[in-house]
């Protein structure tokens, strides 16, 4: 398999091509939902990654950070979770799915097993699959990667409501995602900002303590100097420096357990 | 969403959306990420007929002062007019 990215750089006398598309799969009670599929062309076999959209929806910025990971080597998929609320604009559409609470739990981790075992269906396609996610996604990485199995490497950046009060539980989101920890079945990166308000740092130090409790493969990464969402660079919240290193230890990570 | 602050209400009126006017059936108030005000969070407010799609929708996002600013100037305005003996409580669609 060619190497590109993570630790080593892309040479400029290198083949370089991807395949970039919308494709459909079964998610939550074997519904057939849209989802945007990026890979390498070649045989491979690739590592596989699925990408969990974050809180805002499937947006423009997940199109480009799905393609990333596939000029990075992996098979990588971002399953479309606000699929049954109807179609538009993906700010139509968040805003609509914002205004209902967000969608249940149990359809997410069903959408992203789906998505996980389309990957896992494709002959270019090795034995591991990660998952990835910011924001809304980030927590939903880390809840799958402890409801399902299946899953090789995790990536939560800045999940906000992994800790959670009982008065945040609601119907769509009965069992704070930290209670889950003890189920977690594979190694996990978390990214954060020590300016964030959710998850705050005081979160970020509960979710630790629990990993560690359960004896967790994991690493955390914090950063001074970043709030909320500081990967996106057509938000305010973009910290360059935090996001440029940030994403060197997301790659770093998801080389050693995908591709070793 | 990230607060999950949110809270949906059934109201009559009309919005104008990107394909010209439409019946406002709902009204979406949140405290949450925006999608074009450069904060963290803000006070959005969606206009919206459900039964329409996503689509029609008429969005605004406010700083929290300027989310007070509408509702006591809401207030204020309601109030002269009821004074007045303006108000008007039904709409009458067509059928």
């Amino acid at each position: 398999m060619r190497n590109i990215g993570g630790g080593s750089m892309y040479q400029t006398n290198m083949y370089e091509g991807m395949l970039a598309e919308t494709v459909t799969h079964r998610g939550a009670n074997g519904e057939v939902i849209n989802a945007y599929f990026a890979r390498p062309l070649g045989a491979g076999p690739f590592p596989g990654i699925v990408v969990i959209h974050h809180a805002p929806g499937w947006d423009e910025w997940y199109r480009e950070c799905t393609r990333k990971f596939a000029h990075h080597g992996y098979a990588a998929i971002s399953p479309d979770l606000y699929f049954r609320e109807g179609h538009g604009t993906p700010e139509d559409v968040g805003a609509k799915v914002r205004a209902a609470g967000g969608v249940p739990d149990d359809q997410v981790v069903g959408d992203v097993e789906g998505a996980m075992r389309y990957l896992r269906s494709l002959p270019f396609v090795n034995s591991k699959v990660g998952v990835f996610g910011t924001c809304s996604g980030g927590r939903n990485a880390f809840f799958v990667a402890c409801r399902v199995k299946g899953f090789d490497a995790a990536v939560e950046c800045w999940g906000g409501r992994v800790v959670m009060s009982k008065e945040d539980l609601t119907p769509k989101q009965p069992v704070a995602p930290i209670d889950y920890t003890k189920d977690l079945s594979c190694p996990l990166i978390g990214v954060f900002g020590n300016e964030d308000k959710s998850p705050s740092p005081e979160q970020v130090n509960r979710h630790e303590e629990e990993l560690k409790k359960h004896r967790k493969n994991y690493e955390f990464h914090r950063y001074d100097g970043a709030g909320h969402g500081f990967f996106y660079y057509d938000r305010p919240a973009y910290r360059q420096e935090q996001a440029v290193d940030g994403w060197k230890k997301v790659l770093a990570f998801l080389e050693k357990h995908l591709k070793a | 969403m990230c607060t999950m602050i949110a809270k949906q209400v059934a109201i009559d009126g009309s919005g104008k959306g990107k394909d010209g006017w439409f019946d406002v059936r709902q009204l979406n108030v949140s405290y949450d990420h925006p999608y074009n005000m450069p904060l963290e969070h803000s006070l959005n407010i969606d206009f919206v007929n459900e039964a329409k799609g996503p689509g029609a929708r008429v969005a605004v996002e406010l700083t929290p002062e300027a989310a007070r600013k509408l509702v006591q100037t809401i207030h204020e305005i309601l109030a002269q007019a009821e004074a007045g003996g303006y108000l008007e409580d039904k709409v009458r669609r067509e059928a």
